[in-house]
Formats: C-alpha cells, sequence, structure tokens
C-alpha cells in the first residue's frame, strides 16, 4: 500500500519540469557512499485486513486497575465529536484565522481546568501527570533561593521516578521523600512539618497514590507557612468533581494527569497532563496558552499567547521545551466536560466512591481489610501474593496494580481501583476469587 | 461595521463560548448507576458542584461541530508546513489501533499482546534507522531530544568526562536549545555557511574539550542534505563527544540513507510527521529515540523483553538508565498506529514515499524560484526555504504571504523559520498532495506574487475569507486573557 497521489504521467511530468533525467536525481544531493543499498530490514507490506487481524488485541473481563490511568464512561459523543478530522489532522494552531476551531475548543478547556482546580491559570496541556509535575518542579527552582524539592511518598511512583529523572542534572538540588503513615496511608503530618521550610518546594498528591485522601487543612497550613514554594498533584482528575477545587488552599499550582476525563486507558497513553497557576506566576509556566483576543475587525478571536516563554522564541532560555503536547485529548477533555456537566461528572465521581466502598465491604466480610484506614476515594490498598494475582489475572481478572516493587515496605500488596465502568457482580465474583 | 441584515451580518461572535450556552438542569444525561450510593451522599453535600457549563446533548455536539468548521487539517486541503510533515493520515491506521483504547496497562494478558507489538515498533525503526535500541517512551520529539541528551550526558558522566557544551548549527530544528537546556547543557550556535549546510571545517573551529555533543538535524531545516555527516561525525567521535540528530526531517530519506550508517550516535524521530499520524491540532504525537551500542545501557526505564511467542514484558533491570521519562508507556495509541502505517506500506513503499516527498517539494521549488527570492541554491530534499526579498520593497512581508495563502484555501508554510533566512517561507509539500493540488498552490503563489507588486494592500487586507480576519496577537498578549470569566 502507498498513499502517494502521483501515477507514471505525473511523475514524468514533473521531472521533466524540473530538469532531471530519472526521478532517483532527486537523491542527488545524498552522498554516494552514504546511500543505502537494497531493501530496509523491515516488515510488510501488509494490508488492512491482515494488520487488523495481527495487531487486534481485548482486554480482561473484570479490571480493577488505576493508579493514575483509569476506566472511566466516555458518552459516544466524545469520539463522535472528537474524530472530526478538521480537528484531528490540524496542527498546532500556528496561524489562528483557520484554527479558531482548536484554539476555542483549547481555551474552553483551559476555563474548565482552572474552574475545576479552582486555579487562575490552566496551560493547553502537558504530557502526562509525571511530566506535569516535573516541569512545576522546574518552574519552583526558577523561584528564589528553592534548593530542596520535597514531595510525600504517597505520590504516585511513577511521578518521583520521572522527577527524579528531570532533576538530576542540576546541581545542589536534592530531593526529598515525606514519609506517609503506616496506619492511615496519609502523609506524615509530624515529618512534612519537620521538613518544609524556604529553601524547599513541596508536593503533595491528593488524593494520594493509595487512593487516601490527605488531611489537606494540616498540610496548606504547614505549606502555606513554611515552604518557598507549593504544589498539589491530582493524578485522578475525576476526583475534581467531588471534593473541594484543591485551588481553595492557595498552592501555587495544581499540576496532575486528566486522562480520566473523555480519554480512553490506550495501554498506557496518550494521557493528558495539567498544569494550573496563579496568575503572578504565568509567565514563568511552561507550555502553550490560548488567549482571547480580537480580529481586525473587532470579532471576537482566540490565539496562542505568551509565546515569548516558548523554546521557539526564548530559545534555551524558555521556560521549557515542551512544543507539541497532547492537543487531542486535551480536546476530549473539553468535550467529555461539555458532555458530561457539573451534575454528571459528580454523579461519576459518587459511582466510584461507592463502588469501592462496596468493594472494600465485600473483602472485609471475607476477612480481608485495606492496609489503610484513612477516608478513601476509590482505590485501597489489599494485601496480595504474587501466585493469587496471577490465578487471578488467568481468570480474566485484573486484580489491581502490585506495589512490591515500588513499595517493598508494604510487602506483598496492591492498589485496587473501581469506577463506574465495574459492576457488582464483578466485585463479588473478585471478592469470591480472593 | 455595519450589517444589513441578520443574515448577511459578520457576528462579533462566530460560535458563543460554552460557558455562554448552559443553563442549569439543560443537561440529562443518564450515566451508568451500578451502585447504590448512601442517601446521604446527597450531589451537594461534600462541596458545591463543579462549576461547569450545563448545556443539552445537541448543544454540545453542534458546539464542537460548528467549532470544527472553523478549522483546518489536512482532510481539507494541502498543509505545507515546512519540517511538521503534514502528511495525510491513512484511516486504516485509526482503525486497526481501536481495539487498544479500553486496555488498562495493568492488563497483563492484554498488554503482552500490546508490548509485543511496541517490541515490533522497535525493531522497525531500528531497522529504518539503522540504530541499535530503540526508547518509545518520549511523548512528542522535543521529549526525544530531551531524553537523547540525557542519554548523552549520563554516558559522558559514566566516562568520567562530564562536558558541558552542545553545537547547534542554525539550520537545526527550533527546539533543540530549550531541550539541551533542560538536559542541563549550555547550547552553541555555529553558522552553516553559504552552502546551506555544516562543513567539517567550520565544525573544527568550535571544537574543544568541553564539547559534549553536536545537535543537527538531517536533512536540516532547509531542506539541504548535510553532505559532510560522515566527516563531522568522525571529527566529533575522535574529540570525545557524541552526534545526534534530529529526526524531524527523516520522512525525505526512508530508505535513501540511514543515520546509524552516517554515524549518528543518538536520534529521535517524530511518529507523527514521518509515520503519518494524525497531529491532533498539536498532539498527541511520539518521540522516540535511538541509540547506537554503547548508548543502549542508557535508554529510559523499562525495557522491553520479548519472549519466543512474540509476546513482550517489561524489564527493570538497567542499572545505568536515565530513569523513566514518562509515567508509563508514553503515547502508546500513536506508536501502534505507526507501527500500522510501516507494516501498511513495507521497504518498498517506504522508500517511494521519500522520493515522491522530493519529487513534490522539488516540483514546486522549480515552480516557484522564478517568482520568489530562493536564498539557497544547493540541491535540497523534502522541503525548501523561499523569502519575501522580492516582495519586500512593495511592503509585502512573509506575514502578508502567509495569510493571503488562506484566502486561496491553504494552510500558510512555516514562517520566519529557519531563523537564517531572514522572512523566510518553509515549504514542505509531502508525499501525499496531488498534482493538482501542487499546481493549484503554483498559481496560488504567482497571484500573490502579481498582487505584491499591483496591490500590496489587497494583502495586507488578507485573509478575507476565513472565519475571522487577522487575529491580534499583540493584544491578547497585552491584556491577558486565559479562561472564560
Amino acid at each position: 500500500m502507498s498513499y502517494i497521489a502521483l501515477n507514471e504521467e505525473d511523475i514524468q511530468r514533473m521531472t521533466g519540469a524540473m530538469g532531471l533525467e530519472d526521478p532517483e536525481d532527486v537523491f542527488s544531493s545524498v552522498p554516494g557512499d552514504l546511500k543505502f543499498q537494497g531493501l530496509l530490514p523491515i516488515d510488510g507490506p501488509l494490508d488492512e485486513e491482515s494488520l487488523r487481524r495481527k495487531m487486534s488485541v481485548s482486554p480482561s473481563k473484570a479490571v480493577f486497575a488505576g493508579g493514575g490511568i483509569y476506566r472511566h464512561h466516555i458518552p459516544a459523543v466524545v469520539d463522535a465529536l472528537v474524530s472530526r478530522q478538521e480537528f484531528y489532522t490540524a496542527y498546532t494552531p500556528y496561524q489562528p484565522e483557520i484554527s479558531q476551531g482548536t484554539l476555542q475548543a483549547i481555551f474552553e478547556y483551559q476555563s474548565m481546568m482552572a474552574a475545576l482546580t479552582g486555579m487562575e491559570v490552566s496551560n493547553a496541556s502537558m504530557y502526562d501527570g509525571a511530566t506535569s509535575l516535573a516541569e512545576a518542579a522546574l518552574m519552583a527552582l526558577r523561584g528564589k533561593g528553592i534548593r530542596r524539592i520535597l514531595v510525600t511518598r504517597a505520590t504516585h511512583p511513577a511521578y518521583r521516578r520521572v522527577l527524579t529523572t528531570y532533576l538530576s542534572r542540576i546541581e545542589g538540588v536534592v530531593i526529598e521523600e515525606v514519609p506517609f503513615d503506616r496506619e492511615a496511608g496519609t502523609v506524615d503530618i509530624e515529618a512534612l512539618s519537620k521538613a518544609a521550610d524556604t529553601d524547599a518546594a513541596l508536593f503533595v498528591q491528593n488524593p494520594n497514590f493509595f487512593g487516601i485522601l490527605e488531611p489537606m487543612d494540616a498540610v496548606s497550613r504547614i505549606a502555606s507557612e513554611k515552604a518557598g514554594f507549593w504544589g498539589i498533584v491530582v493524578a485522578e482528575a475525576l476526583s475534581l468533581g467531588l471534593f473541594q477545587p484543591p485551588g481553595l488552599y492557595r498552592p501555587d499550582v495544581v499540576v496532575g494527569e486528566a486522562q480520566s476525563f473523555g480519554n480512553h486507558a490506550n495501554g498506557g497513553g496518550p494521557l493528558l497532563g495539567f498544569f494550573c497557576t496563579r496568575k503572578e506566576h504565568v509567565r514563568r509556566m511552561p507550555g502553550r496558552l490560548v488567549g482571547q483576543t480580537v480580529d481586525s475587525r473587532g470579532r471576537q478571536a482566540f490565539c496562542l499567547t505568551l509565546s515569548t516563554r516558548e523554546q521557539h522564541i526564548r530559545r534555551e532560555k524558555a521556560t521549557s521545551n515542551i512544543c507539541t503536547n497532547q492537543g487531542l485529548c486535551a480536546l476530549r477533555a473539553a468535550v467529555y466536560l461539555s458532555a458530561m456537566g457539573p451534575r454528571g461528572l459528580r454523579s461519576a465521581a459518587l459511582q466510584c466512591a461507592a463502588g469501592a466502598g462496596y468493594l472494600s465491604q465485600l473483602l472485609k466480610d471475607r476477612g480481608i481489610s485495606p492496609l489503610f484506614a484513612g477516608p478513601m476515594f476509590h482505590e485501597f490498598v489489599v494485601p496480595m501474593g504474587e501466585a493469587r494475582r496471577a490465578a487471578l489475572l488467568a481468570e480474566g481478572i485484573v486484580p489491581g496494580i502490585p506495589l512490591s516493587r515500588e513499595y517493598p515496605e508494604l510487602g506483598e500488596t496492591a492498589l485496587l481501583t473501581v469506577t463506574e465502568m465495574n459492576t457488582k457482580e464483578e466485585c463479588q465474583w473478585l471478592a469470591k476469587m480472593l | 461595521m455595519a450589517c444589513e441584515d441578520a443574515v448577511t451580518c459578520c457576528p462579533l461572535v462566530r460560535e458563543p463560548l460554552l460557558k455562554a450556552m448552559g443553563s442549569p438542569g439543560r443537561n440529562k444525561r443518564v450515566l451508568p448507576q451500578p451502585f447504590d450510593v448512601p442517601e446521604a451522599a446527597d450531589l451537594t453535600e461534600i462541596a458545591p458542584l463543579p462549576d461547569l457549563p450545563d448545556v443539552s446533548e445537541v448543544e454540545t455536539v453542534r458546539h464542537f461541530t460548528r467549532l470544527s468548521d472553523l478549522n483546518y487539517g489536512v482532510d481539507n486541503g494541502m498543509y505545507p508546513l515546512g519540517s511538521c510533515t503534514m502528511k495525510y493520515n491513512p484511516k486504516m491506521a485509526e482503525s486497526v489501533a481501536a481495539p487498544l483504547q479500553p486496555v488498562h496497562p495493568a492488563d497483563g494478558p492484554a498488554m503482552g499482546k500490546v508490548l509485543g507489538l511496541l517490541s515490533l515498533l522497535q525493531r522497525q525503526l531500528a531497522g529504518i534507522c539503522g540504530m541499535d535500541g530503540v526508547s518509545l517512551w518520549p511523548a512528542a520529539g522535543a521529549h526525544g531530544e530531551l531524553t537523547g541528551m540525557m542519554i548523552i550526558r549520563k554516558a559522558l558522566e559514566a566516562k568520567g568526562s562530564p562536558r558541558r557544551k552542545v553545537l547547534i548549527p542554525d539550520t537545526a530544528h527550533g527546539t533543540n536549545p530549550a531541550s539541551c537546556a533542560i538536559a542541563g547543557f549550555l547550547t552553541q550556535g555555529i553558522p552553516s555557511g553559504s552552502s546551506g549546510f555544516l562543513t567539517a571545517e567550520t565544525l573544527k573551529e568550535h571544537l574543544d574539550a568541553d564539547v559534549a555533543a553536536l545537535m543537527i538535524t538531517n536533512p536540516n531545516t532547509l531542506g539541504i542534505f548535510e553532505a559532510e555527516i560522515r566527516e563531522i561525525a568522525d571529527l566529533l567521535h575522535a574529540n570525545g563527544s557524541y552526534l545526534y540528530m534530529d529526526g524531524a526531517n527523516l520522512n525525505a530519506i526512508l530508505g535513501v540513507a540511514r543515520p546509524g550508517d552516517m554515524g549518528v550516535d543518538c536520534m529521535h524521530v517524530n511518529l507523527h510527521k514521518t509515520f503519518g499520524t494524525p497531529h491532533g491540532g498539536g498532539g498527541p504525537g511520539s518521540g522516540p529515540v535511538l541509540v547506537k551500542g554503547g548508548l543502549v545501557p542508557y535508554l529510559p526505564l523499562p525495557l522491553i523483553i520479548e519472549d519466543k511467542s512474540g509476546n513482550g514484558a517489561l524489564s527493570w533491570d538497567a542499572p545505568e538508565s536515565i530513569g523513566m521519562v514518562h509515567s508509563c508507556l508514553g503515547n502508546v495509541g500513536v506508536c501502534i498506529r505507526a507501527l500500522a502505517y510501516i507494516l501498511n506500506l513495507g521497504p518498498l513503499s517506504l522508500r517511494e514515499t521519500a522520493k515522491a516527498a522530493c519529487l513534490n517539494a522539488g516540483y514546486l521549488k522549480s515552480r516557484l524560484k522564478g517568482i520568489y527570492d530562493l536564498p539557497y541554491t544547493t540541491p535540497t530534499l523534502h522541503e525548501f526555504v523561499l523569502s519575501d526579498r522580492a516582495q519586500k520593497d512593495a511592503g509585502v512581508t512573509t506575514m502578508d504571504i502567509a495569510k493571503a495563502l488562506m484566502d486561496y484555501g491553504f494552510y500558510p508554510p512555516t514562517v520566519y523559520f529557519p531563523l537564517v533566512v531572514p522572512g523566510a517561507l518553509m515549504i514542505e509539500p509531502t508525499e501525499t498532495e496531488p498534482f493538482e493540488e501542487l499546481e493549484r498552490f503554483v498559481l496560488a503563489m504567482e497571484d500573490i506574487a502579481k498582487k505584491a507588486m499591483e496591490n500590496p494592500q489587497a494583502l495586507h487586507d488578507a485573509p478575507l475569507t476565513t472565519p475571522v480576519g487577522r487575529v491580534d496577537e499583540v493584544r491578547a498578549a497585552r491584556n491577558l486573557i486565559l479562561a472564560w470569566a
């Protein structure tokens, strides 16, 4: 198969007009000794039906896994609208006059993310929650006197790993983990209070990686009194539909993962990093921003703005190197939030919480108690051995995410997640098999 | 501007903001209710309802359908955005990738299959580029650059030679300096000279013991093949430095020349450019990083191990790795689409793709070079750069030309880049443009050049047929409105 639109006649006409003897002469500027001889050592060609057979994949029957990537109900209008090819096959809206669709939709995404987080400004997206946190730390380090990054150990382990990768090249900066309380599963407030200081930027995930709600009143009091900079990490954006907007705690940034808003799990990606902050930080923030303005005749219009922060203008002094982001995923989020509305989002979040309550009660009835006593949203940690996990997987049940690699101190455990995509029957099946 | 009547009038608001359409109770969506929510958990008990628009489904559908009508994608017409490779995105890949959607990354049995496919993609990319190791996790080109430069940094540290400087030719891709800076390097620009490519002689003048790497784009953003790249690689290696190649323009040389054979140590490819995945209005893209043998130990975590049946599993056993660069597995969905594209085409068609891309660009250049200034006469491949020099005396700039092109039904080329050409118009038609579309583009460019001489004001006023006229970008930056009130 080929998607080239030229036939032999076209090629003859064109080479003639170019004064070439042979179409191969278009490569005359490639030195002969660098020319690759023969066929590339790759597979194909394969027709569409063969590809469909070769690449088919089907999910397990009952999935109780989350941990930053969630299976939520996505109304059919999301796929229908986002697959409009005028959105789908466009690129970064450099030319606003024929990109108003993308621009207005992203402006609406920014507006809704700002409203949900209770912050003033949202950017147009980041790659994922982890890089969003890493960029937030880089932004904090551009502030005065910040030399330590404090992050709670109950923050998503992959986020902490990416943070370490991004910050490892900066000399004199240390990343410190704030431990969690082994009973409650919440942050160790005493340790937090000791560690927080003006030379530190603090990041707290809420709900935390164990699905537990952090005591945000206490955390925010310490953070705003002591830390030089602080941020709230949200790895499950649907929680924003249920709880107070994190902006109420007055952090400098709210960053995280918004895949839950209308984006499929996709085997792990694409995801949707979000980045929200206060107006005072806007010139230091990473990523693209869409602003509202007018056209030459005074009509409402939108365009990319504050690009003087960005890589193509500021070059090596840019606030970030991000260029292509997750535009289509942000569009999906905008359509999703529009389709769900305020009550729909609340209802979906309540279903998740009710489902997790239902499953945890079933497990308690069978003598399996959650590891942590703190209040949960829709995820909780239970003991689970590797053999049991393998047996469940073989039955078609995905029993959460195993934690022993990232949290060896907890022993053999798993993080179970329930969403509105699960059913009572699935929960009963899992409980019976455990 | 006064309106004659409600039908012919240009509305001040083409499509209202969602916020303006909302009214409590409009949204009547019925959602899955598999669980019993305790009665006490009233919808507003914990916190006030989120502050979101409350609109009916038909309002949502019409709103975003109308917004899509204000947009222009490759499926609308030619999108010759230089160095972005806006080729047609085969619908086949969408359909082939669809079954991936519900798969959670913790779903072991399903992911075995997915990881097997990702491993297959790694092998295809390694074969196309002539490289040894691949990581698919970087989510975009700039993310790939950053990952690649972190790998080089780590390798130098392991050698006990922590160098600080990265050389970047003035024809390199725009994101390179920022990516180097985030990876902890200092950047130094070097000139390409009048030929439009970097010479080994020029490089020699800039090489010293602190040079960690050279970051080159090949073909570069002038569309010119870096003719001395092999000599450049040898010089760098003799100096203990690495050669990084930005693969943004790989489409031009698919099957024709392989970076690995040029002496490239580390590179990234842009799956959304070269391998036909949709650009999505600004992503998701995917920027896999490829390395030669010596750099393999530093690739990001996790690694994919393939078993005999073709299934894959993740390995975390790479003590020298730079670590994770993404919370999960990068833009898996984009990778799967790119794999479908590569397997669909196979080796012969991939090479034909490069040839047709260069033919289309070469043909356009041959038709336009008499009308617009062509600052570099060195042969080019898949793209070429014109300037507004011939129109400038009449007061017409690249911005005017770009805006006018929209009235002819085209997306404008990349403008004012690369910086080595003042008033640059960087044109990349790609292989998927039919002959007639190229001809139509030539006619449009001829007409614009004519207008520049006869009626420049008409070009300053352009565009006239687009949903909005020229957008006031200065006002947007001065009077920041980043969210609805």
